[in-house]
């Protein structure tokens, strides 16, 4: 059964009007007014560089969502997109760092680093699951936690760390390893990384819709069984999915570090690949819901520096994400089973009979 | 289906049961005396040092009444903000002297939120800077690229950085402290106290800034006695910076040196902290706060009877100093450091539990202010 527009688009706005309802008590309840909060979230759009940064975390948040959907897709959850991104992130600066390349080459190279640090990460869980039948929920959990241990010893400086005052990071990259971007004058620069995370995106839509590939993961992941009978080798399929998923993960950081930050620094902000789980059931696996689901999210987190500014507990916006992916959930689910019911009334009508007992026992 | 439920169940019972029996295992160590032997007898002190001149620490805040009315003063604290504490909390204890002692009106205080990327801050920083707040102080070594960038776009706004000097512009002021010097003398004291000549060290996260504290302390306590036994541990490691924010954890690293023998612990853990101070309490050791006066904190009141003193790293001082040297006009005047001559860094007396020893410390203050110790800002090994 495919879903109409109305079936695709109702669950993610009703899922915000319920956001914005319940932050609306929430501020009310803190003492706070709404509609101060809510007009310093729009405002913000208008001033500075709130509107240009939306679009660079967007790009950053669209690829944690991508490299999370390919696993959903073939129903693989990578929760190790966090551990793959920082881990190929880090690799990455270090590489970038330590060698000076001629200006696109250099950053072809730490693009292409990024990329199979990224699959390397994501190569343990994979083999792990194929020979040893070890779930990637656990194994990515355990592998997160190591990144977290590894990075701190790669930025270490008895390995590959500087000391400047009280922070470490990595060398910084120099100048021929950046990615240039669009300069808005005062009101930012948009990295060209967000054309990079555009094209990643058509990229996956190609994959999913033209290629055979693309059949075979989601017909695995709808039916691993069928999918087997009809000879789709499924450890294959699940080496691809996660090196896949694992290689775009490791794209994830390469907006921040080829275009603004140029170093690895032991402060560099950690959670993206959590917040590309949320960005993927937001989007639902598709490319366009996926790129909303991002701009949304990264709209709400720069909101919340704007609403602290008015005197607005920030927080606002973490109760804000959470309720919208928990409510989105909860609306799709609302809306198939309301699609669902008006197909079998459409059906029944056009086969000229009563199909309530058929609708209320919900079989199709 | 019913299978994998068992399976579950049976899981969570054996992760319950190894976890009881951990729990177990570590009361068990806790009540045994901890070996070593020479827990009866105290350690062989080193003697005190003696002929420093006397003079008393030079404090920057005494001369000239200053207005600061005309100010609009902005403050970027780190994650945590008002109410941490700890560090922000110092920052803002500045703050409400300065609007006490010379009239500052307006302030505008934001706090940074959990993994925030670069542009966060530069907004925040840009946003207090565009609304005029003029000079704008950014807590914490986190902002030093953020003031980089937003200072440049605002040569007329004058910043200063808690924690970080690595920023060269001509409108920026670094404001760094010796913790490694305030954490010498704590390591004085901790030997005195200390019954079993053994004592700790739990630092949060293991970052050069923590580094400092740990390496003034082993410094201190190797200057009071050769015999001394020290422990060093951090909570986590660096990158992962829940280690200032979990006092269960601050409270495992704590136990693990009292049995091994410590019974004088020195946190530099932050929010973690609060559990150092409870293994302390719940195994009759004794522990050493740090940045604030932490025997007179609402939020660790119920260990205080063991916080014998506090290592200070006057926040509040360098902040004050920072907007009367602003209003004044003086900003040259500033202290590069604020250490123990600037009165930056110190130890606390609250509580009056290391009175006894108190000309003892400030004997070896005085050979620090007068340059005949030096106290390394990086540990031994």
């Amino acid at each position: 059964m495919r879903t109409t527009l109305r079936g695709k688009l109702l669950p993610p706005v009703l899922a915000i009007v319920f956001s914005v309802l319940l932050c609306t008590i929430a501020l009310v309840i803190s003492g706070d007014n709404p509609l101060d909060a809510f007009g310093a979230m729009i405002g913000q759009l208008f001033r500075g560089t709130t509107a240009v940064d939306t679009l660079n975390s967007g790009a950053v948040y669209y690829l944690a969502g991508l490299a999370v959907a390919i696993g959903f897709q073939m129903n693989l959850f990578n929760i190790g997109v966090e551990g793959q991104y920082r881990f190929a992130a880090v690799i990455a600066a270090i590489i970038g760092g330590e060698i000076v390349l001629p200006p696109g080459i250099h950053t072809l190279v730490i693009i292409i680093v990024a990329v199979v640090a990224g699959s390397f990460y994501a190569l343990i869980p994979a083999l792990l699951k194929v020979y040893r039948g070890v779930s990637e929920v656990i194994s990515t959990i355990m592998l997160n936690a190591i990144a977290i241990g590894l990075i701190a010893y790669l930025v270490s400086t008895d390995a590959f760390g500087v000391q400047v005052g009280n922070n470490i990071g990595t060398r910084p990259i120099e100048e021929s390893g950046w990615m240039p971007g669009i300069p808005f004058g005062d009101n930012g620069t948009l990295f060209g990384f967000v054309f990079v995370a555009a094209l990643v995106g058509f990229g996956y839509w190609v994959l999913l819709n033209r290629t055979r590939f693309g059949f075979e993961l989601k017909a695995s992941g709808e039916s691993p069984t069928a999918a087997t009978a009809g000879g789709v080798d499924a450890r294959k399929m699940i080496m691809t999915a996660m090196l896949l998923s694992g290689g775009v993960a490791g794209l994830t950081a390469l907006p921040e570090l080829l275009g603004r930050d140029h170093e690895y620094l032991q402060t560099s902000p950690a959670g993206y690949g959590f917040a590309g789980i949320a960005v993927a059931l937001l989007g639902r696996n598709h490319p366009g819901g996926i790129a909303l689901g991002a701009v949304l999210w990264a709209f709400l987190d720069k909101s919340a520096v704007s609403l602290d500014n008015v005197g607005v507990p920030q927080e606002i916006t973490t109760i804000m994400q959470g309720a919208i992916v928990l409510s989105v959930v909860i609306a799709y689910e609302i809306v198939r089973r309301m699609e669902l019911a008006a197909e079998q009334r459409r059906v029944g009508r056009q086969l000229g009979r009563d199909t309530s007992d058929v609708a209320a026992g919900g079989s199709v | 289906m019913r299978r994998s439920r068992v399976t579950t169940l049976a899981a969570v019972a054996l992760t319950g049961a190894l976890a009881l029996a951990g729990c177990a295992k570590d009361t068990g160590g806790g009540s045994t005396p901890p070996a070593g032997g020479n827990q009866a007898e105290s350690c062989k002190k080193n003697p005190v040092p003696t002929g420093g001149s006397g003079s008393a620490a030079g404090s920057t805040s005494a001369g000239p009444k200053v207005d600061a009315s005309a100010l609009k003063v902005g403050l970027a604290y780190d994650i945590g903000g008002r109410g941490d504490a700890s560090f922000n909390d110092s920052a803002a204890a500045g703050l409400d002297k300065a609007k006490a002692d010379m009239g500052l009106k307006e302030t505008k205080e934001l706090t940074a939120a959990p993994n925030e990327p670069e542009d966060a801050k530069q907004s925040r920083l840009r946003q207090l800077a565009q609304e005029g707040f003029n000079p704008i102080i950014a807590v914490g070594f986190a902002y030093a690229k953020s003031v980089e960038a937003v200072a440049t776009q605002f040569p007329n706004t004058k910043f200063a950085v808690v924690d970080d000097d690595t920023v060269k512009l001509p409108n920026v002021t670094g404001l760094v402290f010796a913790e490694e010097q305030g954490s010498f003398l704590v390591g004085v004291a901790a030997v005195y106290k200390s019954k079993n000549c053994h004592v700790g060290f739990v630092g949060g996260v293991n970052v050069p800034l923590i580094q400092k504290f740990q390496a003034g302390f082993e410094q201190g306590v190797k200057a009071a006695s050769n015999d001394a036994k020290i422990e060093a541990e951090y909570i986590t490691p660096a990158g992962d910076f829940t280690g200032f924010q979990d006092p269960a954890k601050g409270n495992v690293v704590a136990a693990g040196e009292i049995s091994r023998g410590a019974d004088v612990i020195y946190q530099a853990a932050g929010a973690s902290g609060k559990g150092v101070f409870e293994a302390a309490k719940s195994k009759n050791a004794l522990a050493i706060g740090v940045d604030s006066d932490q025997y007179n904190q609402k939020t660790v009141e119920n260990s205080r009877d063991v916080i014998i003193t506090s290592m200070l790293k006057r926040v509040d001082v360098a902040v004050y100093d920072y907007v009367r040297a602003v209003a004044g006009n003086t900003l040259a005047s500033l202290p590069k450091r604020f250490d123990l001559k600037a009165d930056g860094v110190g130890y606390a007396t609250s509580g009056g539990k290391i009175d006894d020893i108190k000309a003892t410390l400030d004997a070896y203050k005085q050979q620090i202010i007068d340059g005949k110790i030096t106290v390394s800002d990086k540990p031994s090994n």
